[in-house]
């Protein structure tokens, strides 16, 4: 299948007083149609920069996007001009941003912050948005939609709020969503509802998802592909499945081993990660992982390791992937 | 009567924290100048529990369901509407302020956001040696700095870091100041309140470790309060159970997870997800409808009723008594 979104060797830059932030340093990689890729990794990695520089919502002036490409259908989404990318974003491809709360007007009635993005890409009439704002709230889920449109963000719950963010999210009827930490924020239980919600809507419509967060067991359930970051780089790619059973990074097994499992035995002691996650101004040569690695050898701390194929569409970057392939398949 | 089910859990000599009947409502104002109470938020209503010595409680529930009143009105930094919270022999809900002091240096919390609670002005040294200085442990300078070096080192910091401010270090690296800070008086029981949440998946096994290094080597008691089921399951030896204020299930660790009883634990657990595909693709959830309603107008009868996949018109009358379902293990609900 064709890809939908190929996003090539992104760069996203931050010039600060303290010297550039290389938030995104080389990142690549597809969305197909209709799937869900999950986009994992610590904070202040770079998932969210990788996300809005699909958008091309970069905080500006200090950060910018200074390589790569980004082609959505096969054009690249960089050179297109403003307007071009307005008409893309929100119909084409929506956001859900990672703070429900600050994302949606506190001024505006939930109704017409729905009607206000379908007016903005579509010809339609007040009474025709109005009726598609009431069918949105349905679809997702809120009780007495028409009572609820002429409501207020703050009269909302946070589970309705996320809620809310999905119905502008899918009003254009985009065929990429951009969803990030869209549950963060939220108790387990109402996290599970709305993670079922988004997963039967994207089936439904057969819209592509790119998931963000950092919690490796929302996308055990929900993702079909995974990619792993780490200051500011993919370091594993691969199905779902692939990640969790044979992981071949240090990072991606460390986050697996680290975490205690409701399903197996309770373990006498976890394992952690050591040392603290990495500092971007002041990246170590060589891989920015080595620092904190078991399987450290003389060349992770002299050159850093390349993204590369290992077999069926499982990437990593680690000089020492295959021998820790190994290593985890005799120990489980 | 909430008495019985704590004196069951332990032997008298063995209990270092009951909590008796506690209640802490706070009112709720109206009116453009907030000048009339319209009422009352019901946070933490009719909940009893024990804690042995050595041993580490778990408190879990959604948000807003209690949780922090109900550590902050143990450590008396709220002080409780009604209901006994007993320390060590002594009850502390009607001391004075005077009379708790000296109790105060026994009972420390770690609090959730490693970012807001360090004083961002004072250097780590000073903000460990505070308390020290306040109670007046040491009896000179260099003592208290001592005293510093050996905390910082307690908790896997290097000494040289005293001189550093909050802002220079990182959030894993605060909380274990934070962690140094509740060590500084010897407490018998700390409270610590999501200890985790706010950390980077990587660091958080790091601060579980050291929390449980710590409690083998100074014997400490814990009421751990988290959201993430995992990491109280791997932490605690009983857990409490709450939802809107009140306690629906209490258990020893493993039979609380192997043989949920309350219909709300029961979707608690299934909504926890499990970082593995395959698990995943075969697992029942329990999905449950609707939203959690507000401390504020309860429902009637159970408290978790109009979201309860079992429930039935009784259960929307009387308020279910927490029982003692099987040896050690009490439910809140009628249909068990
Ligand atoms: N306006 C800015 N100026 C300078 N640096 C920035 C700015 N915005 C972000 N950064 C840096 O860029 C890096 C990537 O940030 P990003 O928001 O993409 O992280 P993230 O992976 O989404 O983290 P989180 O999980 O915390 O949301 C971070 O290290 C951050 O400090
Ligand atoms: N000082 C206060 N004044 C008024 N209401 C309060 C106050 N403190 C807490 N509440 C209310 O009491 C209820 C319980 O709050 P609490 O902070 O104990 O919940 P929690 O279980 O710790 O939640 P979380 O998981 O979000 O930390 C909530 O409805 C909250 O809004
Ligand atoms: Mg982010
Ligand atoms: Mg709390």
């Amino acid at each position: 299948m064709a890809d939908l979104l190929e996003v090539r060797d992104l760069r996203t830059y931050f010039y600060t007083s303290q010297g550039v932030v290389k938030a995104v340093d080389g990142v690549s990689y597809d969305v197909r149609p209709g799937e869900t890729v999950a986009l994992v990794g610590e904070s202040g990695c770079g998932k969210t920069m990788s996300a809005l520089s699909v958008m091309r919502l970069v905080p500006k002036p200090q950060g910018a996007i200074v390589g790569g490409e980004i082609l959505f259908h096969g054009r690249n989404l960089l050179t297109l001009d403003e307007e071009e990318m307005r008409r893309i974003r929100g119909a084409e491809i929506a956001m859900i941003f990672q703070e429900p709360m600050s994302s949606l007007n506190p001024v505006l009635t939930i109704g017409r912050q729905i009607t206000e993005t379908l007016e903005a890409h579509q010809t339609i009439s007040k009474e025709e948005a109005g009726r598609r704002a009431r069918e949105l709230l349905h679809l997702v889920g809120i009780p007495d939609p028409a009572r609820r449109l002429s409501e207020y963000p703050h009269q909302f719950s946070g589970g309705m709020r996320q809620r809310v963010m999905i119905a502008i999210a899918l009003s254009c009827k985009p065929t990429l969503v951009l969803a990030d930490e869209p549950t963060t924020a939220l108790d387990v239980t109402i996290q599970a509802q709305i993670l079922e919600l988004m997963r039967d809507l994207t089936r439904k419509f057969g819209v592509a998802l790119m998931i963000i967060t950092h919690n490796l067991g929302v996308v055990a359930r929900y993702a079909d592909r995974v990619n792993v970051m780490y200051a500011g780089k993919i370091i594993e790619s691969a199905s779902a499945r692939e990640i969790y059973q044979n992981p071949c990074h240090p990072y991606t097994l460390g986050l697996l081993r680290s975490v205690p499992r409701l399903d197996q035995p309770r373990r006498a002691k976890l394992d952690p990660i050591e040392g603290q996650p990495p500092d971007l101004w002041n990246l170590p040569a060589g891989c920015s992982f080595a620092p904190r690695c078991k399987f450290l050898v003389e060349r992770c701390v002299q050159e850093a390791p390349l993204l590369r194929e290992l077999e069926n569409q499982h990437r990593s970057a680690c000089w020492v992937a295959e021998t820790l392939q190994q290593k985890t398949v005799l120990s489980s | 009567m909430p008495e019985t089910h704590n004196s069951q859990l332990t032997t008298q000599s063995s209990m270092l924290v009951e909590v008796r009947g506690l209640k802490k409502f706070f009112p709720v104002y109206s009116g453009f100048f907030g000048q009339r109470v319209e009422g009352w938020v019901r946070a933490v209503d009719e909940v009893s529990f024990a804690i042995c010595r050595g041993e580490t409680l778990g408190l879990v529930g959604e948000s807003g369901c209690g949780k922090t009143t109900t550590g902050r009105c143990v450590l008396q930094l709220d002080r409780p509407t009604a209901g006994e919270v007993w320390f060590n022999g002594q009850e502390l809900a009607r001391m004075t302020d005077a009379e708790l002091r000296p109790l105060r240096r026994k009972m420390q919390v770690v609090f959730q956001d490693p970012y807001s609670s360090l004083n961002p002005r004072m250097t780590i040294g000073q903000i460990i040696s505070e308390p020290i200085l306040v109670h007046r442990i040491s009896q000179n300078g260099g003592e208290c700095r001592d005293r510093v070096d050996e905390l910082l080192q307690v908790v896997g910091l290097n000494p040289l870091m005293a001189g550093r401010y909050p802002h220079e270090m990182s959030g894993g690296q605060r909380q274990r100041v934070g962690v140094a800070r509740a060590l500084a008086l010897e407490p018998e029981f700390i409270v610590c309140d999501e200890p985790i949440s706010a950390l980077d998946v990587s660091i958080q096994a790091q601060i579980i470790n050291l929390l449980e290094e710590l409690q083998e080597r100074f014997g400490l008691t814990y009421l751990f309060i988290a959201h993430d089921l995992s990491v109280v399951r791997h932490i605690s030896d009983r857990i409490v159970v709450m939802y809107l204020g009140k306690v629906v299930e209490i258990a020893d660790r493993q039979e609380l997870y192997e043989n949920p009883l309350h219909p709300y634990t029961k979707a608690l657990l299934s909504a926890v997800p499990i970082p593995d595909p395959a698990v995943e693709a075969k697992r029942e959830r329990i999905v449950l409808k609707g939203e959690i309603p507000s401390s504020l107008s309860p429902p009637r009868g159970c408290v978790f009723y109009r979201r309860c996949p079992i429930a039935v018109e009784e259960c929307g009358q009387g308020i279910p008594e927490l029982r003692e379902v099987q040896p050690r293990h009490w439910a809140a609900c009628i249909r068990i």
